[in-house]
């Protein structure tokens, strides 16, 4: 029954387009338009290898009231939304994020709590700021099997590491993910067209992209800077663990010398001692906070790299307008 | 006056109801459910609402008022200022149980406006229609109430706009799926967008000078308006622009790529037995 369970991953998550637009207003509304966190609870089921996301409802902001709350106003809201039929089924979480930066700790035990009771559970990741600008940034992750292994151990030294093979790519798994809509909300659509279409804008062709770039490359650097320290911490462990065995082999070797001249000049040998109180062993560091910054760097470069790709796109575009102006200009200098 | 009211309405409004609709049970014909929103100085912005559950048969008519008061709490503990505004039905037609709902409401909110989605699609089109209610009749003896219609409009915020388009891309699609694109396809799309838009242009003007179409002086200024605000730069000066953004982004793309190296082999550290 268990190794069913794993075999039937869900591939792709499908996602009503009620949804998109409910987190796309709890954002809007709550976090100030993307600079706070907001989250919230998905609710579906899952069919065949997809993830049906069928409705949502946010969650209060951490107030000054305790968490208790929070449990309650999960219940009452399931139970309430049961009675008009809307599925009650927890299949996962939304956040929004601030320019790609949700990679951390309460993202990784979160998610690890709702995987662990519920398999098919994905988190999904809203970028208030990039959809504003044009482009609906809606990403589902989960943790990797291996990752659910090494996080449930709770050990986090070096060693566990190598046994459970994992490097920083191999921590969250990106799910693709597809909008679906009914046949009403398809009918409710072309009458939506008309009167929304005179604010199509075209925004997202804006040649402005230094701001963007310099956030993205300064949270960067701020990462980067985290990953060097910590490495740094991580190689004086090393070096300080070679000292200490060089110590401790060297103590051997003294013991043995002088229990071997003890036993020519016929006394008994000093009793062994107990290695391990003389020199304490060091404690490994726990490289989980590591893997983590190294899996959000990764996440950085790699909205850097499609940002440059697609402003460079742009540029290309410009200066093919630009040419034909040009040309024009001096064919039209040249005829009169 | 209540009657110049001017409803707007966010499309995740719509969805919502139509998604309730969908989930119907077995012999309802219709769906209610409460409005919420704001409201100001003769204009209600509608954004958000919830279904109530309701029975309805030919003599009489049943809320689940406790469902509805305790959904109200739960939302009002994530958006504290959104308020009851309304309440809203499917179907097209106002009924006299309309009415006693409407009461209810009116006790809740002042000037509640009912909001009724056509989902049966009569006449093929999916109708919305805003009422408020007034009072009409002799004064001192029979007084009624009337619905007065009031006018609807469509608003939301540039990212909910974002959503309705990329949403849109699937109405014609036959399994009405839409995959998130990447950053470059947008841009392309919209590029060929332009392009065809252009060309539509270009043929216009060629048909005007080939004496086919007669020419619109408003057209003609719109065009004159389009060729100048393409900024007139020393073609040197802008090569130059263009080059010193090209080598910025380029660097990124090598600083972004360099860094991913550096993580790599950061992670052999990590397989070193210790």
């Amino acid at each position: 029954m268990a190794s069913r369970r794993q075999d039937s991953h869900v591939q792709f998550v499908q996602i009503d387009g009620l949804v998109a637009l409910k987190i796309i207003k709890h954002s809007q509304e709550e976090g100030a338009g993307g600079t706070d966190l907001v989250q919230g609870v998905l609710l579906g089921l899952v069919v065949d290898n997809r993830l049906e996301i069928t409705n949502c409802f946010p969650f209060p902001r951490h107030s000054e009231e305790d968490d208790f709350d929070e449990m309650q106003y999960q219940m009452e809201m399931m139970r309430n939304l049961r009675h008009v039929n809307i599925d009650h089924l927890h299949v996962g979480w939304y956040q929004s994020t601030y320019f790609g930066s949700f990679i951390n700790r309460p993202l990784l035990d979160s998610q690890f709590n709702y995987q662990h009771s519920i398999e098919e559970s994905v988190v999904l990741i809203y970028d208030p700021l990039k959809t504003t600008q044009g482009f609906l940034a809606l990403k589902a992750y989960r943790l990797t099997p291996a990752m659910m292994k090494f996080y449930k151990d709770a050990d986090f030294t070096p060693d566990a590491i190598a046994k459970h093979s994992i490097s920083f790519e191999n921590m969250f798994e990106e799910i693709p993910v597809v909008l679906k809509n009914s046949h009403l909300c398809n009918a409710l659509l072309c009458e939506l067209a008309p009167p929304t279409k005179r604010d199509e804008k075209y925004n997202f062709l804006d040649l402005g992209t230094s701001a963007v770039l310099e956030k993205n490359l300064r949270q960067l650097m701020e990462c980067v800077d985290d990953v060097a320290m910590d490495t740094n911490k991580y190689l004086n462990f090393m070096r300080q663990n070679f000292r200490q065995q060089q110590a401790k082999q060297q103590y051997l070797q003294k013991r043995q010398q002088e229990n071997q001249q003890r036993q020519v000049r016929g006394e008994p040998p000093l009793p062994e001692e107990d290695i391990n109180k003389m020199f304490k062993p060091l404690q490994s560091p726990p490289r989980l906070d590591c893997l983590l910054v190294a899996n959000q760097i990764d996440q950085y470069c790699n909205s850097i790299s499609q940002f440059s790709a697609q402003s460079i796109a742009k540029l290309f575009m410009a200066e093919s307008l630009q040419e034909n102006a040009g040309d024009s200009a001096a064919a039209s200098s040249t005829s009169s | 006056m209540a009657s110049n009211l001017v409803c707007k309405i966010h499309p995740m409004v719509l969805f919502s109801i139509i998604d309730s609709y969908e989930r119907r049970n077995e012999d309802a014909k219709r769906v209610i459910g409460t409005l919420l929103g704001s409201y100001e100085k003769g204009i209600v912005e509608v954004s958000n609402c919830f279904a109530v559950p309701h029975n309805e048969s030919e003599d009489e008519v049943a809320v689940d008022i406790d469902y509805a008061r305790s959904m109200y709490e739960l939302h009002k503990k994530v958006n504290s200022s959104e308020m009851i505004v309304g309440w809203y039905s499917t179907g097209s037609e106002v009924s006299v149980h309309s009415v006693l709902i409407h009461e209810y409401y009116s006790r809740e909110a002042k000037h509640p406006i009912h909001l009724t989605v056509d989902t049966v699609m009569r006449g093929g089109k999916m109708n919305l229609k805003a009422f408020v209610s007034t009072a009409i009749g002799v004064p001192g003896k029979t007084t009624g109430t009337m619905f007065t219609p009031a006018s609807v409009d469509i608003t939301s915020y540039d990212p909910e706009q974002t959503g309705v388009e990329v949403l849109q891309q699937g109405k014609y699609k036959p399994k009405r799926q839409v995959s998130i694109q990447s950053d470059l396809i947008k841009v392309e799309s919209a590029c060929t967008k332009l392009r065809q838009m252009l060309q539509q242009v270009l043929e216009y003007v060629d048909n005007v000078l080939a004496g086919k179409v007669q020419a619109d002086t408003t057209v003609g200024r719109f065009l004159l308006d389009l060729v100048s605000s393409v900024p007139k730069i020393d073609p040197e000066e802008f090569e130059n622009m263009l080059n010193s953004n090209m080598k910025d982004l380029l660097m990124v793309v090598y600083l972004a790529n360099l860094t991913r190296t550096q993580l790599l082999l950061n992670e052999k550290i990590n397989s070193i037995p210790a």
